[in-house]
Formats: C-alpha cells, sequence, structure tokens
C-alpha cells in the first residue's frame, strides 16, 4: 500500500485518538482526583500502535512515523499511569507499611540508632568528666547560647526567642530539621558516606549539649524540653540515617544486579521510610514548638507525657502492621 | 552510537523513541524555576511581614515547601513539567516512557541534596555528562529521565506537481532519502537543493534533464510517485491529509 492510500485510509483514527488524548491530558491528575478516560481510548490506541507498526515496516517517510509515534507516546504515557489514590494510601501507610518496612529493614536501624546514640553517649560522659571538653565541640558563642536558651530563669525554653513566638518557631522547626532529614537521607547516595556523617555529627552535638547543661545545672530545663519531642525527632533522624545507608549498601554491595539496578530497587523501599520520617518530624516540630517550650508546665507532667511518646513511638514499631491491612 | 535516541519496547511490542535532555536545557530549565521560586518568597515575605511572628513562621514553612517541593508539585501537577521545563520544552518521565508518578519525584528532588553536592551541584553536572541517558544522581535512583517533549509538527504537503517513474527501481532506504529529500525542501534554501540534486547527478541519471532546477523538480516528482500520489494537484494533496 502506498503511503498516501494509507493516510487517507487511517488520518479519521488518528485525528480521533489525538482529541481524546487532548481531553484526557488537560484533566489533571491531582491524588485526590480521579482522571477521566476516554472509553475509546484503549481500542484507538491499540490500532494506532498497529498503524505506527505497519508505517515503521513499510519504511514510510520519517514525518509520518514520527506523528504516530508522538500520538503512540502520548497515549503509552495516558494509559499506562501509576494510579493513587491518596487518602487511602496514606492511611495504609501510616497503619500498615510504615512500621513494617522498618522492621523489614532493622539491621539498618539498629546501625543507624548506633551511630547516632553511641557518640552521643561517649561524648556525654567525656563531657560530665572533663567539663571543659564542650569547647572542643563548640566555640565560646555557641555555647553561651545553648546556655541562654535553657537558662531556668527564661520565660521560653528552647531556642533564643526575644521576639519569637511558637508559631515562628514551628516554621523554624520544619524548615530546618526536616531538611537537615532530607540531607541525611540523601547524602547515603556517596556509599553511605554522608548519612554516616551526619548521624555522628548529630549524635556528637546531642551528647556534648546535654552533658554541658548538666555540668551546669540546667538539666531541669533541658531534660523535660527534649523529652516529649525526642521521642519523634530523634527517631526520626535514626530513620533518615537508616535509609540513607540503604541506598549506600545497595552501591557498595549490589548483589546480582547492576549497582544501578540495585540502588533503584532500594530507594524505591527506602522512599517508604523517608515518608514516615516526614510525618514523625512535622509532628515533632509541632510538639517542639508549642508543648516543649511550655515553661508553664511542670517538669512532672512533661516527663510523663514525654515517657508515654517514647512508648507509643516504641510500640508502634514494636506492633503496628504485623497483619497484612488492605 | 553518536545520537542519544532511546527507545522502549512498549507491551503492543512498538518501539518508541525518546530523546534525552542534556545538561544545558536542564541547567537553563532550572535557572527559571529558581528566578520564580525567588519572585514567590520576594511576594510571600512582602505579604506576611505585616503578620509579625504568624507569617514568620508560615514564611519559613512556605520557604520550606518551595525548597523541596516546588519541583515535585508541578512535575505531579503538569505532567512532568515545572514552568522551567516547560518552557524548555522538556520533560520528567519514568526511564521506561511512562509518565512520572509521585514516589519518583518525591525521590529525585529530595536525591537533589546529593546532586548539589559539595556546591553549585557539581556531582549532579559530572553524573549527568558521564551517564548516556543524562542522569543526575536523582534520576539514577529514582528511575527517572528527562526527555524533550514531543513537538506538534505541521503537516508536510508535497508542493510539487506531477509524478515521474524513477529510472530504475530503487531500494527502500533510496526511496525513504529521496521522500526525505522532497519532505525537508521546505527548508532548505534553493541553492543548496540544487547542490544536493546535483549529487545524485552520476547516481541517477534523469533523462532529458540537464539544468539543476529541472534536477530538483524530477526528483521531488519521484518522491510523489514513491508516496503514491497519482492525481496530484496541490489541493487533492492537502485535503487528504486534513479532512
Amino acid at each position: 500500500m502506498k503511503q498516501q492510500t494509507f493516510e487517507s485510509l487511517y488520518h479519521q483514527d488518528w485525528q480521533q485518538l489525538e482529541d481524546a488524548l487532548l481531553v484526557t491530558e488537560k484533566s489533571t491528575f491531582l491524588p485526590w482526583k480521579s482522571r477521566s478516560l476516554d472509553p475509546e481510548l484503549p481500542q484507538l490506541y491499540r490500532r494506532v500502535c498497529h498503524h505506527l507498526s505497519l508505517a515503521q515496516q513499510r519504511r514510510y517517510s520519517s514525518y509520518l512515523v514520527e506523528r504516530l509515534n508522538d500520538l503512540v507516546l502520548r497515549g503509552h504515557q495516558q494509559l499506562y499511569q501509576r494510579q493513587s489514590h491518596f487518602l487511602q494510601q496514606l492511611i495504609r501507610f501510616v497503619v500498615f507499611t510504615f512500621p513494617h518496612q522498618v522492621r523489614q529493614h532493622m539491621a539498618y536501624l539498629w546501625l543507624a540508632a548506633l551511630l547516632f546514640y553511641g557518640p552521643a553517649l561517649v561524648l556525654y560522659l567525656l563531657v560530665s568528666v572533663q567539663p571543659e571538653l564542650v569547647y572542643s565541640v563548640f566555640d565560646y558563642a555557641q555555647v553561651s547560647q545553648f546556655e541562654r536558651m535553657y537558662d531556668p530563669t527564661a520565660a521560653h525554653v528552647g531556642e533564643d526567642r526575644a521576639a519569637q513566638g511558637d508559631m515562628q518557631m514551628f516554621g523554624h522547626y520544619i524548615q530546618n530539621n526536616i531538611s537537615v532529614g532530607f540531607q541525611t537521607f540523601a547524602t547515603g547516595l556517596f556509599f553511605g558516606l554522608g548519612s554516616v556523617f551526619y548521624l555522628f555529627y548529630n549524635g556528637l552535638i546531642l551528647g556534648a549539649v546535654a552533658a554541658h547543661l548538666v555540668n551546669i545545672n540546667y538539666h531541669s530545663t533541658f531534660f523535660p524540653f527534649v523529652i516529649g519531642h525526642g521521642a519523634f525527632e530523634l527517631t526520626a533522624i535514626v530513620i533518615a540515617g537508616a535509609a540513607g545507608l540503604m541506598l549506600g549498601h545497595s552501591l557498595v554491595r549490589p548483589q546480582q544486579q547492576t549497582r544501578l539496578e540495585a540502588l533503584k530497587t532500594m530507594s524505591l523501599k527506602a522512599l517508604d521510610l523517608l515518608y514516615g520520617v516526614i510525618i514523625m518530624l512535622v509532628m515533632a516540630a509541632f510538639l517542639e514548638a508549642f508543648w516543649s517550650s511550655n515553661s508553664a508546665l511542670p517538669a512532672l507532667v512533661k516527663y510523663s507525657v514525654g515517657g508515654f511518646l517514647w512508648l507509643f513511638v516504641m510500640g508502634y514499631f514494636a506492633f503496628a502492621g504485623r497483619r497484612v491491612w488492605n | 552510537m553518536i545520537d542519544t535516541h532511546f527507545s522502549v519496547e512498549t507491551p503492543e511490542s512498538i518501539e518508541l523513541h525518546l530523546i534525552p535532555a542534556g545538561p544545558v536545557p536542564r541547567i537553563l530549565a532550572y535557572s527559571i524555576d529558581w528566578t520564580i521560586r525567588m519572585l514567590i518568597l520576594l511576594v510571600c515575605s512582602f505579604f506576611l511581614s505585616s503578620f509579625e511572628q504568624l507569617g514568620g513562621g508560615l514564611y519559613l514553612i512556605f520557604y520550606f515547601m518551595l525548597e523541596w517541593f516546588y519541583s515535585v508539585f508541578f512535575e505531579m501537577l503538569r505532567n512532568g513539567m515545572t514552568p522551567g521545563k516547560r518552557r524548555m520544552g522538556i520533560q520528567v518521565v519514568h526511564d521506561d516512557g511512562t509518565p512520572l508518578a509521585w514516589g519518583a519525584s518525591v525521590l529525585r528532588n529530595i536525591l537533589r541534596a546529593a546532586d548539589f553536592f559539595p556546591f553549585a551541584y557539581l556531582f549532579g553536572i559530572v553524573s549527568m555528562v558521564t551517564s548516556r541517558q543524562f542522569k543526575r544522581l536523582g534520576d539514577h535512583a529514582a528511575g527517572t529521565l528527562v526527555v524533550y517533549r514531543p513537538q506538534p509538527k505541521d503537516k508536510i504537503t508535497l508542493t510539487e506537481v506531477g509524478t515521474r517513474p524513477a529510472p530504475f527501481l530503487l531500494e527502500i532506504n533510496e526511496q525513504q532519502a529521496i521522500l526525505a529529500f522532497a519532505e525537508r525542501s521546505d527548508n532548505l534554501s534553493p541553492s543548496r537543493q540544487k547542490e544536493l540534486a546535483d549529487i545524485l547527478k552520476p547516481l541517477l541519471p534523469l533523462e532529458g534533464v540537464s539544468a539543476s532546477e529541472e534536477r530538483v523538480s524530477e526528483i521531488k516528482k519521484i518522491a510523489n510517485g514513491i508516496i503514491g500520489s497519482h492525481t496530484t494537484t496541490n489541493t487533492t494533496n492537502t485535503t487528504a491529509g486534513r479532512s
């Protein structure tokens, strides 16, 4: 069949497919909205696929082949979309996927926890015994800033809040802490080294600050402050580090796959942990800004609520999502 | 091997051709997006500054969202295109040619932090120029690809009138070459057309043709014959394509 005959026979199909595609492409695919798909589209698409392979096989002009290729490409994009329903997925994620995935990769979690709490503990002990050591971790200005933050006589604890309200601090915690979490995760791409560094570094800071504040007798403000949101924040940083270690591990030891394939498979799993990290850090920021910083509450209340939150987080990862949830 | 074209086979056994976009259009797209982000922040800080603490908090949250999720938002809403990418005619897809899903978009944009390392996206650019499909680190991990978006093309009509049989039976690739010449001739200057046609002189002897212009038009007539426009006046040619 000559090209022109072919074109005049089928150009109506092509036009129809193009019109159907235009309609579908316009209906944006927000996660909470279902898309409108022309019921004719799959059939038309398959027909034009057939035309494309004919045109290629018969070596019709490159213009025609290209045009059909573009149509098929667009059809392919519409038909092979990964569908998702946001709210349903979110609930499933919280009650099943996240705790399940965390347990699946427990070895990474333990390693990340060791890399974080290990240096924290070591530095805590060192600074307790040798108080001047804190100045080898921080310079003088930073130390005095910490002291100001946790001064028991201050109205607000936790940050330098001369003129800053809870809302301001909430924004700050969101911006700062989640960015740190993302960085801890992303730098795992460098064979895990970045994640190791961030875990280690943040552990050092935590240990040094805690010990120094105990040394100068500010523990009555420091521990009630951190215990509440710490349950979420510290755990989330450990999980972010674990997710980064997963990326690194897949690159260092790809097993049966190529390194890039192993990375691709692993990063999809790590992504589940990362979603959880985001949720936990938002909760931590909320607690830190509106609960932890409130110095009107007695320390006992803060300790008991904080203790409860730690138990809750541990219990969540231990028991939630044991059964497959549909 | 030199060009970067890349094909994916679909379940219908069709090969789709994708053209990965290189560092230059991507950097330009990024600069456009960066400018837009800064403008949004500027407007925000202007409005939010009247709300003091609440405004300060909202500003920081907004800053955070823009920094990490600006691209995710537009890539999901606009079919893999941030405003900058749309301007540059490029688009993010999965490396099997399917449109971008949430997971991959979030992953590639959070891993930006690794691409940025140590400064000014150095690792990302090195990764791009050393990979065959111009993938930055985030693209490798998320399994995504930035490709040129198919551009709508105008219908090409062969304007030459009349047909002429080829002097001998043409091989299929020879036919394609002649057809391509006829289709592209609108973009070629008359002198370039003559130059190209003259190259064919020893290969394609045409009886009774001596002048170069004549040779050009005769080759186009052969193209008409190949494509199969028999009666071929200009009008039927056009209506057949459009109606």
